[in-house]
């Protein structure tokens, strides 16, 4: 056990031993040891299929253990599912949040036991409390406005409020920054530091290696079910946190691809679309890859989409190869040799119970006389599989059961099989483990290279100053600017991201 | 902790591929096990009817169900497609009497014969899946509640042209499609037969099939992929109601008249074989054999009530708690499912 400052001052409130847990020929949790102690951050690290959401489901009491001991303040724990968790004073926030959108924010904090006076709800009561839980998480909405209303910053806000209301002492963090902004990080990372300071211990899954070194007091890396490594952050460097993680060194997660611009691919005149978008114009070269910077909202992702022909536009025109493009279905787009990666896999990219094969097809069915050649599918898939290395035992394995690099790639195989030249990537290294992250933007590179023109929209400034060519930053709808490779700096896309300060690129 | 970790690099590849194959196993054996609960439930009411009652096992009985749930499974056939897409189509009972009547009408009020007037029912069922179909992708409505009207709709025009009274005086070459027999075989059977075939070809080798499943298990996904989903919608939407109408055909030959009120709550047996065959609601899953087992399961039960004396309350009860039976199975496959991915 390696020793810190914290565990000679306090006894942990969670002792784990020797906890195991098995699936039918998995072993998702081998003899974990862990000590949580009052008022620390504790991210939980490691790559996906690690073990780390299973181990705090044990912990919360979701799944029973098949072997070990938790402790709480020294006590042995019986198991009673997630009620006498959190009972005992441990909360949860999972990555989907468990809120009833046509609820009320106030009615979903009570939820399953409302202040009751005759039977009748006691709404008034019900108000006034929720005001008072908004407030601790620094929440300042009506507590009567419908949860569909908000954003997922705040959604994610009111779980930890309601969390809170349960006296919870141990906080559970699922990956609580996938889906926000960096402002909405910096504010929930303030929330983290103000419930610790009350002695609360926050247990924070991520795979953000910058987020980890921004709250962790203490870090634990899990592989393969296992805790590899529990460590301080001082003792860490990003370096070694990748090492533990994936259990050899990568040198370079992003390497820079070798990029040699030709002549323009696809240029993009003025496109609108009422509300999102505003006057965009780009260009991408063939060989090139652009980044869009921007914060979530910024219209990215619906610039992407309308050109892909997935959303409608008001006005603006497409040209490929100097030819105008009338595009008004993806399947347009498709045609001529567009290709958008989604941000969502599995809401917008799979088929999830649909074979690999089959999605990888999807887009590029082969058929003769109507019927399918399902011979050539196989062999397609197969090669496909081989080319961009997913791992999965048969083409034939439903989507679903692969994990989230190789579905990723299953996306990306789709689209090379329909040819095409312009391809957007939305978010691709979202939620996928280091391993399959470092794999993707290699794939992406070699992409370039081949003569491929490659959009990038990410909201991870690294991703984006190691991979691109060009990076385009748009707000509110506009792009605000283009910056080429010597011009890149993370302050400057971060100003003209936020309009903070008008910087002029000439 | 050095150690553990060169253990942990040797052992990750060889760890990894036997992970997933035994993760694999389960979901192939229980997606074989669920086609398979139907067929075995199928297999053991035929074996104990068997030793039950002496008239169960006779050509004439086997038939006798065969022609009875011909119209039911072919009109099921289209219910897999709709299903699958994460549709409905309560629309099909009445669709099937409305087409059936108007079929029949051909006959008797313009003369047509009736291979003709055969075919001109199917279209009018085809012509009702198309509004269907182009309620659900045009007017945006629900499934359920585009066709929810339209067996309001579809029922009330048929009562309207009949004065809700039976059509009469079909030819009796008419009889041929639902009563006729070629070699001893019963044509209803035949008909069947090249029906699900070409149902089975349809769903399992054509675009129009596999883009049936990716909408029912992604729509967003699909339309991205470049498919015109709400094409592809409305053709199955048209397809099920050519079915439709070509069932209330089948079904007014085997009474040789054109009956208005035909099909009343049919489309609850259409849906239950589909779903009792495997078809998810949710959509994405489903197959032909799956709905035709479940079909001809639900036509047994109700045989053997008949032989052994069951009365049809009793019957409806034990139908009922076939289809929970099979839901359940259904939702403890996905759940098994859902942990083996974690």
């Amino acid at each position: 056990m390696p020793s810190t400052s914290v565990e000679t001052e306090q006894s942990p409130i969670i002792r784990l031993r020797k906890i195991t847990r098995r699936f039918p020929g998995v072993t998702a949790v081998a003899e974990v040891d862990l000590d949580i102690y009052p008022g620390e951050v504790h991210v939980v690290a490691g790559e996906n299929g690690a073990g780390k959401s299973t181990l705090m489901k044990i912990l919360y009491q979701v799944e029973r253990p098949d072997a070990g001991q938790i402790y709480l303040n020294g006590h042995p724990l019986s198991f009673h599912g997630p009620h006498y968790a959190r009972a005992l004073g441990v909360a949860m926030v999972h990555q989907e949040f468990a809120l009833a959108p046509h609820l009320s924010v106030a009615e979903n904090l009570f939820l399953g036991r409302e202040p009751l006076r005759f039977g009748f709800i006691r709404r008034r009561r019900e108000l006034a409390e929720a005001r008072h839980l908004l407030a601790q998480v620094g929440l300042d909405l009506d507590p009567r406005r419908l949860v569909a209303s908000l954003s997922v910053a705040e959604q994610q806000l009111v779980e930890i409020a309601r969390a809170i209301s349960f006296n919870a002492r141990v906080l559970i963090l699922d990956e609580p920054t996938a889906t926000l902004t960096e402002q909405e990080i910096a504010r929930l990372f303030e929330v983290i530091r103000q419930l610790t300071d009350q002695g609360v211990a926050v247990l924070y899954i991520s795979h953000r290696l910058d987020e980890i070194f921004q709250i962790a007091d203490r870090v634990t890396v899990m592989r393969d079910g296992r805790v590899v490594a529990t460590l301080p952050r001082a003792e860490l460097s990003e370096q070694k946190l990748v090492q533990l993680m994936v259990g050899r060194a990568i040198t370079n997660l992003y390497p820079r691809p070798e990029t040699h611009p030709g002549p323009v691919l696809l240029r993009v005149e003025e496109l609108s679309r009422r509300g999102l978008l505003h006057d965009c114009s780009f260009e991408v070269r063939a060989g090139e890859i652009l980044g869009f910077a921007g914060l979530i909202g910024a219209g990215r992702s619906e610039l992407a989409r309308a050109v892909c022909g997935a959303d409608p536009i008001d006005s603006g025109r497409i040209f490929l190869d100097g030819q105008e493009l009338h595009i008004r279905r993806p399947a347009d787009a498709i045609r001529s040799g567009l290709a958008y990666v989604t941000e969502d896999r599995k809401r917008e990219g799979l088929a999830l119970d649909l074979g690999v094969d089959q999605n990888i097809t999807l887009a590029s069915l082969p058929a003769r006389l109507g019927l399918l050649l399902l011979r050539r599918e196989r062999t397609t898939a197969l090669r496909a599989c081989q080319r961009l290395n997913i791992r999965t035992p048969s083409v034939r394995r439903k989507a679903r059961l692969l994990s989230g690099g190789n579905q990723q790639k299953v996306v990306v195989a789709r689209w090379l099989e329909t040819q095409a030249r312009v391809i957007f990537f939305d978010e691709p290294a979202r939620g996928i483990d280091v391993g399959a992250k470092a794999e993707m933007f290699a794939l992406i590179g070699r992409l370039a290279s081949e003569g491929r023109a490659i959009v990038l929209i990410s909201s991870y400034l690294p991703e984006l100053l190691n991979m691109c060519d060009r990076i385009a930053v748009m707000r509110e709808g506009r792009i605000v600017g283009t910056l080429s490779r010597g011009q890149f700096s993370e302050e400057r896309i971060i100003a003209l991201a936020t309009g903070a300060s008008e910087v002029t690129i000439p | 902790m050095k150690e553990s970790l060169s253990r942990k690099i040797t052992d990750e590849p060889g760890a990894e591929a036997a992970l997933s194959w035994r993760r694999l196993l389960p979901a192939q054996i229980s997606d074989l096990i669920s086609q398979f609960a139907a067929a075995g439930a199928l297999i053991v009411i035929c074996v104990a009817l068997s030793i039950a009652s002496p008239v169960f096992l006779t050509l004439y009985n086997l038939f006798n169900i065969v022609s009875q749930t011909a119209v039911t499974a072919i009109i099921a056939l289209g219910m897999t497609f709709v299903i699958i897409t994460a549709g409905i189509d309560l629309s099909v009972g009445s669709v099937a009497a409305l087409a059936g009547v108007l079929g029949v009408k051909l006959m008797v009020d313009l003369g047509l014969s009736w291979p003709l007037a055969v075919l001109g029912g199917t279209l009018v069922g085809g012509l009702a899946g198309l509004a269907n179909g182009l309620l659900i992708t045009r007017a945006r409505l629900a499934p359920f509640i585009a066709t929810l009207g339209m067996m309001s709709v579809a029922r009330g025009l048929v009562n309207i042209i009949t004065g809700a009274t039976a059509v009469f005086g079909v030819p009796d070459s008419f009889r041929l499609l639902g009563q006729g027999m070629i070699d001893g075989i019963p044509i209803p059977l035949i008909t069947l037969a090249v029906l699900a075939v070409a149902a089975h070809l349809l769903l399992s080798r054509t675009r129009l099939g596999r883009y049936t499943y990716a909408i029912g298990s992604n729509e967003e996904a699909a339309r991205l992929a470049g498919i015109r989903v709400g094409a592809y919608l409305v053709a199955v939407y048209v397809l099920q109601g050519l079915l439709a109408g070509f069932g209330g055909m089948v079904a007014m030959s085997r009474v040789a008249s054109g009956q208005p009120n035909f099909g009343d709550g049919l489309e609850l047996d259409v849906i239950a074989a589909a779903v009792i065959g495997g078809c998810s609601l949710f959509g994405g899953q489903g197959t032909i054999l799956g709905t035709l087992i479940g079909a001809f399961l639900m036509a047994v039960i109700r045989n053997g009530a008949v032989l052994l004396n069951i009365d049809t309350f009793t019957q409806s009860v034990i139908i009922g708690v076939i289809i929970w039976l099979a839901v359940i199975w259904d939702q403890f496959r996905r759940r098994r499912f859902a942990e083996s991915t974690r």
